[in-house]
């Protein structure tokens, strides 16, 4: 987690340091703060939209079957949802703040448009924040249907405000719904701004995503534990209902995955070409694996003639635009870094796909998950994986937008809070940050491990056992 | 409609400081809950009290500042881009706060949870004098419109700002000091009621004589806002002393749950006198922010009336629910404990 974070930092401090602009801004702390802490809250916000359904899912199937292994899985999760959603809720909050202490010029600006999903994401982060509390604190004072019911608002509210601070991304990378005449803002649509032409493929992507790293997170703690021989029933549905949830979403990902590009590839050309590292528009253009930019060129990469004509256009001769089509200060200046991470992105999908295709195989020809050590290898590291993909997916939107915080209208230079001294504030936050990971995955790791499940636990040894 | 959405905020304003703030509140008491063994039936009311509420609470903030950039960008640029460094240092609060809550909770040994609970306790002190600090920058008229165009230290480190993060520490106290006296009744622990009932009342002595001590402060150092709240708002100013008067006359009169109606009055109406005393302007430094200069434009006033109004649909029945759950029912201790 700490590494990706760390990773994320370089990279925007990087990017920051080669945006050009004027003015007593401080463009280079801005940007790392915000990538830094963006970065971090992205992985435990993921975690908070995607464990409820699973925690629910453990309970409802507890509830029926009256397996108390599901009940102690569901009640398990559930603890560890409460610490990872409080958390992420702090440290969501410390991005609210951030958008007007690093990026004044932009809310100055363009608040009026783009506010408006960030309040209806208020409410929607409200009601999950309530019935996360009745969820949690009300679990032995509520009758079990309702209880279970009390949950499911929680997973819409948690999806629900995914989708609409998506929307002002998603905004950012294709603006509309306002037009500017002699430099003021006029026209304001916020609907339209909302639901502009990126919401619908990157809000469907990230909301996925979330679903992933949840699942094959959540299978790789109890692969990790299968490993050191605790192959138990309660170890084995740990591992398997995350892992299914996780592998029956990962084709659709790949599905989406390609929308989204093809809807960079139409409104952000330029983002699409650092993805792949092109610097000269034309047709039969080559699919580029690897490689690092430099000196307009890709050097030592892996290229499948056509393939990128044939991949967005479905035609050998298809056009693409190239790096070149721009002026050198609008276009992006990390390359590598953009073409890279989207590299990691996908492969790193494939590879999640083939470890779901894994466990269907096995599960269509045996009726159980592959006996190899090397699936329970494979799933343990799944996690890491997934969020690594995740963090890749979002520096390729993030960095290859530079030089523009919103896309063609605004640089980041000119959206940065001029007041002097920012840099002390990411010190502090990188310094409380990192304090934060390691409290956060000990406690974790604590609870994970706290108090051995039960030899041979009688229905009443479970429900008279607490978790913790 | 910009007035209808600014009254909104500032309500949103003030339940946040009505909650939220005896939240803080209670984590100070925390603090003060004196060492391990005795202390832990006052942490474990305290921590009852808050533990399924607190994060609902938090919210109010959240809703304050996207309310105020979506409706009043330019108010919010001006006020995040000047006082940028005790917003870093409230984020860092909140952050150590919640985390730290959180935690304490999850471990089981005695030494961790005492360092996760002085980290709780100590922001709790400390994450409500700067939001104070902040907000007495604001009303002293030291944060100018446009783009970190005040001073990032003096807008926050000056007398009204320290009267005002001191104020909004010690009512934070007096508000939590009252709560959890009832709380301490209704689940059958007299004695904590009876020490909780002396704290509220030690407390509520304290902010009013330091509010009393504040309208002086506010009168050299911010005329302005001093000619304000002896004006138009004379009358909530009143309110607020003789609610302040009448909680303590109540405490005294072991009448608990009526004097949560009036200490939470008290608090309010100080928020409202300086709401009212600042009225129309947002800002009211040199040049000024009025309410109108400061509003979007009507389109997203609109959708975000809407939006607020579908949205408070869906939150109260939640809220509600919420809260009279965990009124309702004893001292039982939550299951997933």
């Amino acid at each position: 987690m700490r590494q990706v974070a760390g990773a994320v930092l370089t990279a925007s401090r990087v990017a920051a340091s080669q945006v050009t602009g004027g003015g007593t801004a401080d463009p280079v702390a801005a940007r790392s703060q915000m990538g830094f802490s963006l970065g971090w809250h992205i992985i435990l916000a993921c975690l908070g939209v995607g464990m409820p359904a699973l925690v629910l899912l453990a309970e409802w199937r507890g509830w029926r079957t009256g397996d108390p292994w599901y009940q102690l899985l569901a009640r398990r999760w559930a603890k560890a949802l409460g610490v990872l959603f409080a958390v992420g809720a702090v440290s969501g909050t410390v991005l609210s703040f951030e958008m007007g202490v690093l990026w004044a010029g932009l809310m100055d600006n363009y608040g009026s448009v783009i506010g408006l999903p960030f309040a209806i994401e208020g409410f929607a982060f409200f009601i999950e924040a309530i019935f996360l509390g009745i969820y949690l604190y009300g679990w032995d004072r509520l009758p079990p249907k309702v209880h279970l019911l009390s949950g499911v608002p929680i997973v819409v509210a948690g999806i629900a405000s995914a989708f609409f601070v998506v929307t002002a991304n998603a905004w950012m990378n294709s603006p509309t719904g306002f037009t500017i005449v002699n430099g003021r803002l006029t026209g304001v649509d916020p609907w339209a701004a909302m639901f502009n032409r990126a919401t619908g493929p990157e809000a469907t992507h990230l909301i996925l995503a979330a679903f992933m790293v949840t699942g094959f997170a959540m299978a790789s703690v109890y692969a990790v534990a299968m490993l050191r021989g605790r192959t138990d029933r309660y170890h084995r549905l740990g591992l398997l209902i995350p892992l299914t949830f996780g592998a029956i979403m990962t084709p659709i990902q790949i599905v989406v995955g390609d929308w989204a590009t093809r809807s960079v590839a139409t409104d952000q050309p330029l983002k699409l070409a650092a993805m792949e590292g092109l610097n000269t528009s034309g047709r039969h253009v080559p699919e580029s694996i690897g490689g690092y930019f430099s000196g307009g060129q890709l050097h030592w990469a892996l290229k499948i003639p056509d393939g990128l004509s044939l991949l967005l256009h479905l035609s050998p001769s298809g056009y693409v635009t190239g790096l070149q089509s721009a002026p050198a200060d609008d276009r992006p200046s990390l390359v590598t870094v953009v073409h890279l991470a989207f590299d990691t992105m996908v492969g790193l999908g494939v590879g999640l796909l083939l470890l779901g295709a894994w466990l269907a195989l096995a599960w269509w020809r045996h009726r159980q998950p592959p006996r190899s050590v090397w699936f329970l290898r494979a799933t343990a590291v799944s996690g890491v994986a997934a969020v690594v993909a995740m963090e890749s997916g979002w520096i390729v939107t993030e960095v290859g937008r530079q030089p523009w915080i919103v896309y063609g209208v605004l640089r980041v230079a000119d959206a940065v809070n001029p007041a002097p001294g920012l840099d002390w504030g990411l010190v502090a936050v990188v310094a409380v940050y990192a304090v934060l990971s390691v409290v956060t995955v000990y406690v974790l790791r604590r609870l994970a491990r706290s108090r051995p499940v039960p030899e041979a636990p009688q229905e009443s040894d479970v429900t008279g056992y607490k978790v913790v | 409609v910009a007035t209808t959405l600014l009254a909104l905020m500032w309500a949103s304003v003030t339940v946040y400081a009505l909650l939220a703030g005896a939240d803080f509140g209670a984590g100070a008491w925390d603090l003060l809950s004196g060492r391990t063994g005795p202390g832990a039936r006052r942490r474990a009311l305290i921590e009852h009290a808050i533990g399924p509420v607190w994060e609902a609470n938090h919210v109010w903030l959240i809703f304050v500042l996207v309310l105020m950039w979506t409706a009043f960008p330019p108010l919010f640029a001006a006020v995040s881009s000047t006082l940028y460094i005790p917003l870093t240092l409230v984020a860092l609060g909140v952050i150590a706060r919640g985390s730290a809550f959180a935690f304490r909770k999850a471990v089981t040994e005695l030494w961790q949870q005492r360092i996760f609970g002085a980290a709780f306790a100590f922001s709790s002190l400390v994450t409500p004098f700067f939001l104070g600090a902040l907000a007495g920058g604001v009303a002293s008229g030291r944060v100018p419109p446009g783009l970190a165009r005040g001073s990032v230290v003096t807008s926050w480190l000056n007398p009204t700002s320290v009267l005002s993060g001191a104020l909004a520490v010690m009512t934070g106290m007096y508000l939590a000091a009252v709560y959890l006296t009832a709380d301490a009744r209704r689940s059958g622990q007299p004695d904590l009621a009876a020490e909780f009932r002396r704290r509220a009342l030690g407390a509520g002595v304290l902010t009013g004589l330091l509010a009393v001590a504040g309208l002086v402060v506010v009168r050299a150092d911010a005329p302005r806002l001093y000619a304000g709240l002896t004006g138009r708002a004379l009358p909530l100013v009143v309110l607020s002393g003789a609610a302040g008067v009448a909680s303590l006359v109540l405490l005294v009169a072991r009448r608990y749950l009526l004097v949560r109606v009036t200490a939470a009055l008290a608090v309010a109406t100080v928020l409202w006198g300086w709401g009212v005393a600042q009225y129309p302007h947002l800002l009211s430094g040199a040049g000024g922010l009025t309410v109108a200069q400061a509003a979007a434009g009507p389109a997203t006033l609109q959708a975000t009336t809407i939006s607020v109004g579908v949205g408070v649909v869906l939150l109260v029945p939640s809220l509600a629910w919420l809260f009279l759950l965990f009124q309702r029912s004893g001292h039982q201790p939550p299951a997933e404990r």
